[in-house]
């Protein structure tokens, strides 16, 4: 990695800021390019969501019939669920490659380098975030080729594959910071169906207003996967409904930052001990 | 004792034993099903509101059948994945070479799953009763859903370990689960068969599982309906799928 530049046939030495950013993007890279030669592990993440998309689109479309039902097609309501599942998917994949650094020792030599931490963690995520992004796109595309129709139109759009992108970076924080913590892949992994399960304590196959158990709303009501699950899903029902985007948005960028910040410590106290 | 019971037993007894004493396997396979009884049976419960939807003892009793037999389903399906495990760190390699009759190993496996569904099954259905489950049926009503489930877990567990015996590899995984999964997914989970509409209706009318669910159903409910063509389909299953697993044992004694 080079730590200079050459200016009109000399070399001089690069801000601190510029090496950083340079670190950065190598470590990026290598991650992108590994996320995209495990082929297995973009596909299965990617079909398993729109699978239960299609299966659940049509066998709970009789909840349509439940009087008060937003909308008269369910895969309208149903389209938020694979989003954040995927982003799900992402977090794990993003923690057990990082975790896997830890385990083969790669991490251990890459604290001998002058590489700085938050280059390490920010990089790392470059594969988790070109995953992301293309998840959006084909959940989006899926969904309007299925019939699934945004009331917010184009820019609703837009604003989806962005907040579902957000998601996703913050949930794949949450995956550094779990292989941070814990340090083995398998660990991180036993942790995914803690986090699965979050969607499924959600307001994800109904409307919170419709949710007849009592206790379950509530849960729903205090699972912030019900925010983000809601912000998607009033781009495509509702249109524009800011109070639905700022929870969302809000709640995303709360993980996000929650998430980043408590694993740059990781990282830190990781490098430390390394 | 035979030469088939000392493998068959020695396996099955390694098989429980890794997963009691291992959290990483033993918590997931409890607590998915259990959060199915809880995401189903609790968030969907107003899909009884649905028009036609009769099923007299209440939907979460609709939905412990469903969870119940995936449970059993599951439960094969994760034995599959520890066989796969095996493989990987070698140890499935030298039970080959050691095992004085070597079809005692899917035996072992499978008894393995039975065994280790026992406990999730046990606590699916106490969950359930917390829950409120109603249940309608009499003894033997009860004894013929407790078979479904066997037979279920037994279906699964062959399909699981045969393919794992195949593919040698915990990479196989997903292979390994998603048909299963899917399979279960593809019947009438949420709604009766009738209230299903498209092609989901289509293809759970065609969908093997779908007898047994309704079977299950049924049989929680006093009514029973379908048995005898699920009890069929699963003992048919269990003997191609026995092949199929003899034919991954003998696929892997070939890879040595």
């Amino acid at each position: 990695m080079a730590a200079e530049m050459a200016v009109g046939g000399a070399y001089v030495p690069l801000t601190p800021r510029a090496k950083v950013i340079e670190q950065t993007l190598a470590i990026a890279r290598r991650a992108v390019v590994r996320t995209t030669r495990q082929r297995a592990l973009i596909i299965f993440p990617m079909i398993f969501p729109l699978i239960l998309f299609a299966i659940n689109g049509s066998a709970l479309s009789t909840a349509t019939h439940i009087p008060g039902f937003p909308t008269h097609n369910y895969r309208d309501f149903l389209i938020a669920m694979p989003f954040v599942q995927g982003a799900m998917f992402v977090s794990i994949n993003a923690g057990v490659d990082l975790a896997r650094d830890i385990e083969s020792g790669f991490l251990n030599r890459l604290s001998m380098t002058p590489v700085r931490g938050e280059a390490l963690l920010v990089g790392q995520l470059g594969g988790a975030l070109v995953l992301g992004v293309v998840q959006a796109i084909v959940y989006l595309l899926v969904g309007l080729a299925s019939g699934v129709t945004l009331v917010s139109g184009v820019g609703g759009a837009l604003v989806l594959l962005f907040l579902a992108i957000l998601i996703s970076f913050a949930f794949a924080s949450l995956g550094i910071l779990l292989a941070l913590r814990f340090g083995t892949g398998e660990a991180v992994q036993g942790i995914f169906p803690l986090l699965f399960v979050t969607i499924f304590l959600s307001s994800a196959s109904l409307p919170r207003n419709l949710i007849k158990a009592t206790w379950f709303r509530e849960v729903a009501t205090y699972n912030p996967v019900s925010y983000l699950l809601e912000a998607l899903r009033s781009l495509v029902i509702t249109g524009w409904n800011a109070q639905a985007l700022e929870l969302g948005f809000g709640f995303a960028l709360a993980l996000l930052v929650i998430a980043l910040g408590l694993a740059g410590m990781a990282m830190k106290s990781r490098l430390t001990r390394t | 004792m035979s030469r088939f019971v000392y493998v068959a037993r020695g396996v099955a007894w390694r098989s429980i034993h890794n997963t009691l004493v291992n959290p990483a396997i033993l918590i997931p396979s409890i607590v998915f099903p259990l959060f199915f009884l809880i995401a189903f049976a609790g968030g969907l419960s107003r899909i009884s509101d649905v028009p036609n939807f009769h099923y007299a003892p209440g939907y979460t009793s609709f939905q412990f059948v469903f969870v119940f037999l995936q449970s059993a389903a599951f439960g094969g399906v994760f034995t599959g994945f520890a066989v796969a495990r095996d493989f990987d760190s070698g140890f499935a390699r030298r039970l080959l070479l050691s095992a004085p009759r070597r079809s005692g190993i899917i035996a072992g496996y499978t008894l393995g799953a039975l065994l280790r569904w026992a406990l999730t099954g046990t606590v699916v259905t106490i969950a359930a009763l917390i829950a409120g489950m109603n249940v309608d049926g009499n003894g033997v009503q009860l004894i013929g859903l407790l078979g479904l489930g066997i037979g279920m877990n037994l279906v699964a567990a062959l399909w699981a370990v045969g393919l794992a015996m195949f593919l040698r590899t915990e990479q196989a995984g997903a292979v390994i689960q998603m048909p299963v999964f899917v399979l279960l997914f593809l019947a009438p989970v949420y709604v009766p068969l009738t209230l299903l509409t498209g092609w989901v209706h289509d293809v759970a009318d065609l969908n093997p599982v779908t007898p047994v669910l309704e079977a299950g159903r049924g049989l929680l409910a006093g009514s029973p309906v379908k048995v005898a063509i699920a009890f069929t389909g699963l003992a048919v299953a269990a003997i191609v799928l026995s092949a199929f697993a003899r034919r991954g044992l003998a696929s892997a004694e070939r890879a040595g």
